[in-house]
């Protein structure tokens, strides 16, 4: 630029190099949470659920102070941490070392090789004991024989109900519902009390909010997204019966707010006593007889009701994989070593109760007496809802891929949640379901093609 | 030429040179009961976010609202907790040192567009206005292409630099504007006793121009401290700003209302107490400098 | 690439035989830095958008020519969004520039306690946009313990009813919080102007028996009208572009998400890189042209600006 401007414009060049100096200072004295000196930190993506926050407290006294190695947190809600790690690790910028990952990004991720085998770290870390994760939950964090992420925590689905309502109103919860039963149920105990509502169930846009119990019911109901030769199935049939039973269920007996009601929205409803029952996700339980809540001890735990099915629950586990970017592999390691281990889990079970475990990783867990008498309500039911959870068989006809509330393809999250965007809509009453599926169907069938 | 005019726009005190009439009579008082009432109805969810905060969780969510409840700072405490102070500080670099930047490269473009102005300067001035209107959305995934191969992604400085970008071309418009206003003698006079462009800028154009460069500067501070979709995008461990902060401890288990409205009250304090404090610039630098 | 050109208004100063460069060099880093930051992107979203190109597939790249403006232009999402964006702007920017003119016409008075009345009035649009989103959202619109139900509740007693703000009304939720946010910028916008009537003028109008009615009729809003269009101009530059308040109140569901949310979506949620650089490259020839004829009242200001 000088070779062609005049004198007096070099102060502007002097001017903006102060500005920048000026502000080079500024910089260092603040942007704290970087990388130490020494490099012994990395830098992990968590979705922030009450597990994942207890995590977060209990590091830096326990983790970091046996290793010495620092651990940044970025804690994101589910929807923001999905699309946080996929844009991270697809293009493999590495800036996160470890993140929460899911059986459903595992087997394209492992794939398409952003995220590193862990059998060699898993080998020579006894103390570990990759045999005594739930042999389910192992496979579905598996690919192509491989363990690439450990659980966190695992989870099925499962109802919930109030034990002391139903009492109230002299009703029955079979030992295992159908969703015709409980949907007379919710109409019965709808309004048992002033304010309260027959059953919790997601209505908020997102492939991991309303589109998982959602696909549960379509599978047990007889449907499926795709036919095993990708043949999309959004509006027909099945999902479209499922679809209609949940909108109305929900828009008859639902909470208030259902078409923005996700998982949390729901733990406060049941927690606070809004709700006389709740379909979701095992892991709900440790909160909902966690010391603080008001429902503790009063809540019953049936399997997922089914219709079509002999079993209906979900598989899903949060587990901790690391990129293949990452700079910090071995201190990687060590933290989901720690995180994942045993010692973790008794860790927490000393410091804030044995109910508040992360739960469904380990078969140790299952068998300690002290986990099985904090959570004697609701053990058995999460134990049996996991083993019983056919990833790879979840409905009444062949799949393209394996998993039960989700399409193990990767443009799943934005099918999904376009298409959660549309029942929400039905759930709210601005459109139909039939106007909702039938847009639903073309998106599939586009995502079909790809596959045909 | 904010001095010559009768008064800045916009102050509290009726203008000395503007003899009006206080209207008497009926009509006059219910148009100022009724500006009290609009007043207070805007006003009110800001204040309602910051009783809200001074609640504990269980209080915030009662329906209907417990007004009696004891008040308490245990959602500030809470917020504080979670350490915000790295997001703060990062906001504040950002928000700061791409102010600065802005208003350095607009006072000489400003200069150049008003004051010795070159050929064509009002496409220049169109051409920075334009880029403005283009959706900054479309250029995000190049940026993030570009960032992460250069190494800035998770940078402040990455965010300094689009902030800069940002609000260069309203800087440019405002700085035109207020330089236009400079007397043209002074200028001659200046550069009839040799003085070259730094001392011209020194000691003619800023002492005149001080006011509207205080005006750009709030505004582009406070564009910078709200922005969030680019922040959210391009930031993560290190340089993740106070908009972003503040949206990822919404749906933590639990209730969570007064936590998010301390949240909330905090992040936006810097830009309260700057609009509050400087509401004549706040008018000058939204309209680009056209009205004084 | 997107200089507009437009009759440029004659110089305001007389020019001189100095050097060209010397005049424009104090320019050159704005437009340099300008140009770089905000057109080159521009450029290599430009070059994407005709690749074929899913982070989530590393494998498949490749050309695909026109495939992802076919796929944007027939995905009837897109189409949808161009109208939600359409119907956000217009709607917010008409309904804060008619509120905010209304409370100019209240403050442009004397009566006691205006300076704090104009201090609570500004206090809205000195929210950060993301905290104002989720104040609307959870503590206004929430239907089990946001403010308005609360009253609902506080009015009527424990049968009142309780909409869901957001469910019912999508599209006037989002709006409703935005037109709060920017009334008070309209507001102050038309206050200046109707400030800088000229004073004599307005005495002569009363002097000759013309009703406050005619006087605002024959001269304020002709005066006002500059200030009018420069709020509107402004309004939808700012608007079109929200994104906080979308993501936030409804995530773009319920028919509200607009460009950049869907834009946004298309990039960092479904990760189809070239896609969303076929919708970026659409909308920017779509804001151009708009942008062309927005730009015509601006240069109606400037000539104004020029005269003076």
């Amino acid at each position: 630029m000088s070779r062609f401007l005049p004198r007096r414009t070099r102060l502007l060049g002097a001017a903006l190099a102060l500005g920048v100096t000026a502000a080079a200072l500024t910089a260092c004295g603040g942007a704290g949470g970087g990388t130490s000196a020494s490099g012994h930190s990395i830098n992990v993506l968590m979705v922030n659920n009450p597990q994942m926050v207890d995590l977060q407290k209990l590091t830096a006294a326990n983790f970091t102070k046996q290793t010495g190695i620092k651990v940044n947190f970025t804690v994101l809600p589910e929807n923001d941490a999905r699309d946080k790690f996929t844009q991270d690790f697809s293009s493999q910028a590495g800036r996160y070392d470890v993140a929460t990952i899911s059986n459903y990004e595992v087997p394209f991720y492992a794939k398409n090789n952003w995220i590193a085998p862990l059998d060699s770290y898993a080998a020579k870390d006894t103390a570990f004991d990759q045999s005594d994760i739930l042999k389910p939950i192992q496979s579905s964090l598996s690919s192509g024989g491989k363990v690439y992420a450990e659980p966190f925590y695992g989870e099925s689905s499962f109802l919930m109900y109030r034990k002391d309502v139903f009492a109230a109103k002299h009703l029955t919860m079979p030992a295992h519902p159908t969703w015709q039963q409980v949907a007379d149920l919710a109409a019965k105990a709808d309004g048992a009390k002033p304010g309260l509502k027959g059953i919790c169930l997601r209505g908020q846009p997102g492939w991991g909010e309303v589109i998982a119990p959602l696909t549960t019911v379509v599978n047990t109901m007889g449907g499926t997204w795709f036919t095993k030769d990708w043949k999309a199935q959004v509006d027909t049939g099945g999902f479209k019966k499922a679809t209609q039973f949940y909108v109305d269920l929900v828009r008859k007996h639902g909470e208030a707010g259902a078409a923005q009601a996700g998982f949390t929205e729901c733990l406060n409803d049941f927690e606070q006593g809004k709700v006389a029952m709740w379909y979701d996700a095992t892991s709900a339980a440790g909160s909902l007889e966690g010391s603080d809540s008001k429902v503790a001890g009063k809540v019953g735990y049936v399997p997922a009701p089914v219709d079509k099915t002999s079993s209906s629950g979900w598989l899903y586990s949060w587990a901790f994989a690391i990129q293949k970017a990452s700079k910090h592999t071995d201190d990687a390691w060590k933290f989901i070593s720690w995180a994942s281990g045993k010692d973790y889990l008794k860790l927490v079970g000393n410091k804030l109760g044995w109910a508040q475990v992360p739960p469904g990783t380990r078969t140790s867990t299952f068998a300690n007496p002290e986990y099985q008498k904090a959570a004697k309500a609701f053990y058995p039911a999460m134990q049996t809802a996991i083993d019983t959870a056919k990833p790879t068989d979840p409905g009444v006809q062949p799949r393209p891929t394996v998993g039960i509330q989700f399409v193990d393809i990767p443009e799943f999250t934005d099918l999904g949640t376009q298409v959660s965007q549309q029942v929400s809509s039905a759930i709210a009453g601005k459109t139909s379901v039939s106007a909702a599926l039938s847009r639903s169907q073309q998106l599939a069938t586009a995502v079909a093609k790809k596959y045909q | 030429m904010t001095q010559t005019l009768s008064a800045p726009a916009g102050t509290t005190a009726p203008p000395p040179a503007r003899p009006r009439k206080v209207r008497r009579g009926r009509g006059g008082a219910i148009l100022g009961v009724v500006a009290w009432i609009v007043g207070i109805a805007f006003f009110f969810p800001v204040a309602w976010m910051v009783f809200t905060s001074l609640h504990s969780e269980q209080a915030a969510a009662t329906n209907p609202p417990d007004l009696t409840a004891p008040l308490t700072t245990d959602g500030y405490r809470e917020f504080f907790a979670t350490n915000p102070w790295p997001y703060l500080i990062n906001s504040a670099t950002a928000s700061i040192v791409s102010t600065a930047l802005v208003v350095v490269l607009a006072l000489f473009a400003g200069y150049a567009l008003a004051i010795r102005p070159v050929r064509k300067w009002s496409d220049v001035l169109f051409f920075f206005l334009t880029t403005k209107m283009l959706p900054a959305v479309a250029g995000l995934l190049p940026v993030y292409l570009i960032a992460q191969h250069i190494g800035l992604l998770d940078n402040i400085w990455l965010m300094v630099i689009l902030y800069t970008a940002m609000n260069l071309p309203i800087a440019v418009w405002m700085m035109h504007s207020f330089l236009a206003e400079v007397p043209v003698a002074i200028l001659e006079a200046a550069a009839l006793d040799g003085a070259r462009l730094p001392t011209v800028m020194r000691r003619v154009i800023l002492p005149i121009a001080s006011p509207g460069i205080a005006a750009t500067a709030l505004i582009c501070f406070i564009f910078a401290w709200n922005e969030m979709l680019f922040a959210r995008v391009l930031t993560g461990v290190v340089a993740g700003t106070a908009p972003v902060f503040l949206t990822s401890f919404v749906t933590t288990q639990g209730l969570f209302l007064a936590k998010v409205c301390a949240a909330a009250t905090a992040i936006s304090i810097p830009v309260l107490v700057a609009g509050f404090a400087a509401q004549n610039k706040l008018v000058q630098g939204l309209s680009l400098g056209a009205v004084k | 690439m997107t200089t507009v050109s437009l009759p440029a208004p004659a110089g305001v100063r007389p020019r001189r035989a100095a050097g060209r460069w010397a005049r424009r060099g104090p320019l050159l880093p704005a437009l340099l830095f300008t140009i770089v930051v905000t057109q080159l992107p521009f450029l290599a979203t430009l070059v994407i958008s005709f690749t074929d190109w899913n982070a989530l597939y590393p494998d498949r790249r490749g050309f695909a020519a026109f495939g992802n403006y076919t796929a944007v232009l027939g995905d009837p999402q897109l189409r949808s969004s161009i109208l939600t964006t359409v119907v956000l702007t217009v709607s917010v920017v008409l309904v804060s520039l008619v509120l905010g003119l209304a409370i100019a016409l209240l403050l442009d008075r004397r009566f006691h306690g205006r300076a704090i009345v104009r201090t609570m009035l500004i206090a809205p649009f000195l929210v950060v946009p993301v905290a104002a989103a989720l104040l609307w959202k959870h503590a206004l619109y929430n239907p089990e313990y946001g403010l308005f139900n609360g009253i609902l509740t506080g009015v009527f007693g424990q049968g009142a009813a309780q909409p869901d703000w957001i469910s019912d009304a999508p599209m006037f939720s989002v709006v409703s919080s935005l037109v709060w946010q920017w009334t008070p910028f309209m507001m102050l916008i038309l206050l200046a102007g109707l400030q800088s009537r000229s004073p004599e003028v307005l005495e002569a109008a009363r002097v000759d028996g013309a009703g406050a009615f005619a006087v605002f009729r024959h001269i304020t809003l002709p005066h006002l009208r500059q200030y009018l269009e420069l709020g509107a101009l402004l309004g939808c530059i700012y608007i079109v572009q929200n994104f906080d308040a979308v993501f936030t109140i409804t995530a773009g569901g319920l028919g509200t998400a607009n460009l950049p949310y869907t834009i946004y979506q298309t990039f960092y949620q479904a990760h189809d890189y070239g896609r969303a650089s076929a919708a970026g490259v659409i909308v920017v020839i779509g804001s151009m042209i708009v942008a062309t004829f927005a730009l015509r009242v601006v240069s109606s200001l400037l000539k104004q600006e020029a005269d003076r």
